[in-house]
């Protein structure tokens, strides 16, 4: 039945259609990876430019996209920095803030996610097979649900304005994903190896220390940047525990309130963005070849 | 007790008499080991889950049965006054339906939008090509870069006096005045048609779509790459035309991992809080749910009331995801 269809259309008529959307294809397939490019990086670009102009120039020029290099005005970034009592913002504490808390957060969590991962991709105990289910549930909660809660909580413990607080409540949110790509990454290890090393008579943990944390260590490496990356652009709980505090912000934070106010210049706050971004853009760069394998590792089984 | 203790401490290098005994033992006895090692293991990371996200979310149902506010959060204990008070006062208040409304015409846009942008992109990037890996890390960014400093520079660019899309519209688009594209609760007509939506709500979805436009890309070009290039070959030499290779060949492999996104995103839009928060606030027609919450727990104070509101969020949530399941689950398990 199909063979006498596909042989009635005319062949004329198909390789017509096939060039004609050849040839459209291959003129829209630049334009739109321009477009796409474009929108993603445009963004971007306007957010460097306007950090190095001073907000007069802007107000007089809103349309202009260059600057020469004898205009770049580095002021900005010195308003910025310094700290409230020199007329500056005070980024630089809030940057010490947001340090503190991403680096605690990739600490805490890895000590309680590697070998928590192992024990999911090795072991045999007692509710394994759930355990990852459950800690994946955590991901697709509403934030908003657990941020009333642990708002009250805090609140009452006296605890909230706390870096400490922020960090366990980061490591809570973050621990589920972090077993769940590593688990994936310690799959892939052969487990022969680890048999030899039992026959030799080395316990569990030794045979973790000595062969598989090692051999995983690409992946906890790119996993510690994932978790730094979650924890610096965290904004709902920072928002709800250390807003009170001006101290306490962390650069998420005090970006976002700052913004608000009027007396604070768009183009000093555009250098807080630069600030802001700037290190996620290098650890992403960095890692990227890890952390987007380790994403989708799950995608790719048919 | 002893033997879970004698498995940790083994000494790093056991004598030869130790070896033959240990394979003597009996094979259960190692992994019962193991039980006892995974469990150890694991117990850190259960610990801080259960205490940090499941007994607050068993708290935030109790809360949401009482009247709590926080001038008299300290006096509330465990055992208060049960009502369903809080529920009547959330379900008949002004605007919650508009929120709700609102936030799934949100999350259905923002998700469409997404994984449409992202489909695009993927498909766009297939054939390689110099700077292919760069061009791929580029597209990544708006997914990455921290959303306070994403939002930050949208506002600006929309701003109505100084941002730089108004001033291009007004002086080389021809725009009448300057559009308010994050405080304009007018529904805006393309090509003669009115659209039930509010310019606001138009722009915190274009900007959901340009922010999680890269996650979908990201997961489809790696299904992508998985279809093996002897089909799409195969069908070339037939003379299988582009749309066709990819209706017959290209469709069938991505439309699983398409029904698994459309899940992902629609659950994540749904909960969203920062980027309408941090773009509007929640006004001009863009208030959802989640920003209500926010805004009953921190400007009124009623705990009691944004708990409520939050679980039904969350129900409502697990409703939608459940009735999607059981009807494209069987399909997903398949593929």
């Amino acid at each position: 039945m199909s063979a006498t269809r596909t042989s009635a259309s005319s062949p004329a008529r198909r390789s017509l259609r096939n060039t004609v959307e050849e040839r459209s294809l291959a003129v829209l397939r630049p334009l739109v990876i321009a477009a796409l490019l474009f929108a993603a990086v445009f963004p971007f670009y306007y957010m460097v430019l306007l950090s190095f102009r001073p907000l007069d120039e802007l107000l007089q020029h809103p349309g202009s996209l260059w600057i020469s290099p004898s205009e770049v005005h580095l002021g900005t970034y010195g308003d910025v920095l310094k700290s409230v009592d020199d007329g500056g913002q005070g980024f630089l504490v809030f940057i010490r803030n947001s340090l503190l808390v991403a680096v605690a957060t990739v600490i805490v969590t890895l000590l309680v996610s590697v070998p928590g991962a192992y024990a999911v991709s090795r072991l045999q105990f007692f509710g394994r097979r759930y355990i990852s289910g459950l800690f994946l549930a955590v991901y697709f909660f509403p934030a908003i649900l657990l941020a009333v809660p642990l708002f009250v909580f805090y609140t009452r413990i006296g605890m909230r304005g706390s870096l400490i607080g922020l960090v366990i409540v980061y490591v809570a949110q973050v621990a589920a994903v972090s077993i769940y790509m590593l688990r994936n990454y310690f799959e892939t290890i052969p487990e022969s190896l680890e048999e030899a090393a039992a026959i030799d008579g080395a316990s569990r943990l030794q045979v973790m220390r000595h062969i598989s944390l090692p051999l995983a260590m690409p992946a906890i490496i790119s996993n510690a940047l994932f978790i730094f990356m979650i924890a610096w652009n965290e904004f709902l709980f920072a928002l709800l525990f250390l807003v009170e505090n001006r101290d306490r912000w962390t650069v998420s934070l005090g970006l976002s309130q700052l913004s608000g106010s009027i007396e604070v210049p768009t183009t000093t706050l555009m250098a807080g963005s630069v600030i802001l971004t700037l290190p996620i853009i290098v650890l992403f760069f960095l890692s990227e070849r890890w952390l987007t394998g380790g994403l989708t590792a799950g995608a790719e089984k048919g | 007790m002893t033997e879970g203790g004698r498995g940790t401490a083994t000494v790093p290098e056991p004598t030869r008499e130790q070896a033959p005994r240990r394979r003597q033992r009996p094979a259960s006895s190692r992994a019962r080991q193991d039980a006892r090692t995974g469990l150890a293991l694991i117990s850190p990371t259960f610990a801080i889950v259960l205490v940090m996200v499941v007994l607050p979310i068993l708290w935030t149902v109790s809360l949401a049965f009482q009247q709590v506010r926080l001038l008299n959060l300290r006096t509330t204990g465990i055992l208060g006054d049960y009502s369903i008070e809080n529920f009547r006062a959330v379900l008949t208040s002004d605007g919650f339906v508009s929120a709700l409304v609102t936030t799934l015409e949100y999350s259905v846009l923002g998700t469409a939008g997404a994984i449409s942008v992202g489909l695009v992109a993927a498909l766009a990037l297939r054939a390689p090509f110099r700077g292919r890996g760069l061009v791929r890390a580029a597209l990544l960014l708006p997914y990455v870069a921290p959303v306070v400093a994403a939002t930050f520079v949208w506002s600006t660019l929309l701003n109505p006096q100084f941002g730089l899309v108004n001033d291009w519209g007004t002086g080389l688009l021809g725009w009448k005045e300057p559009i308010a594209f994050l405080s304009s609760r007018d529904e805006p007509s393309v090509l003669g048609v009115t659209l039930p939506l509010s310019t606001s709500l138009l722009t915190v979805i274009g900007f959901e779509a340009w922010r999680s436009f890269p996650f979908a890309f990201l997961f489809l070009t790696a299904r992508m790459q998985a279809i093996p290039d002897t089909l799409d070959e195969a069908a070339r030499l037939d003379g299988a035309t582009p749309t066709q290779r990819f209706r017959y060949i290209v469709w069938p492999e991505v439309a699983p991992t398409i029904a698994v996104l459309s899940v992902l995103r629609f659950i994540w839009t749904f909960n969203n809080f920062d980027d309408i928060y941090l773009l509007t606030g929640g006004g001009s027609g863009t208030q959802v749910v989640s920003v209500r919450v926010f805004d009953y727990l921190t400007a009124r104070g009623d705990i009691g009331a944004a708990a409520a509101q939050a679980l039904v969020l969350a129900l409502i949530l697990a409703v939608l995801v459940t009735t999607y399941l059981k009807f494209f689950g069987r399909r997903e398990e398949q593929a």
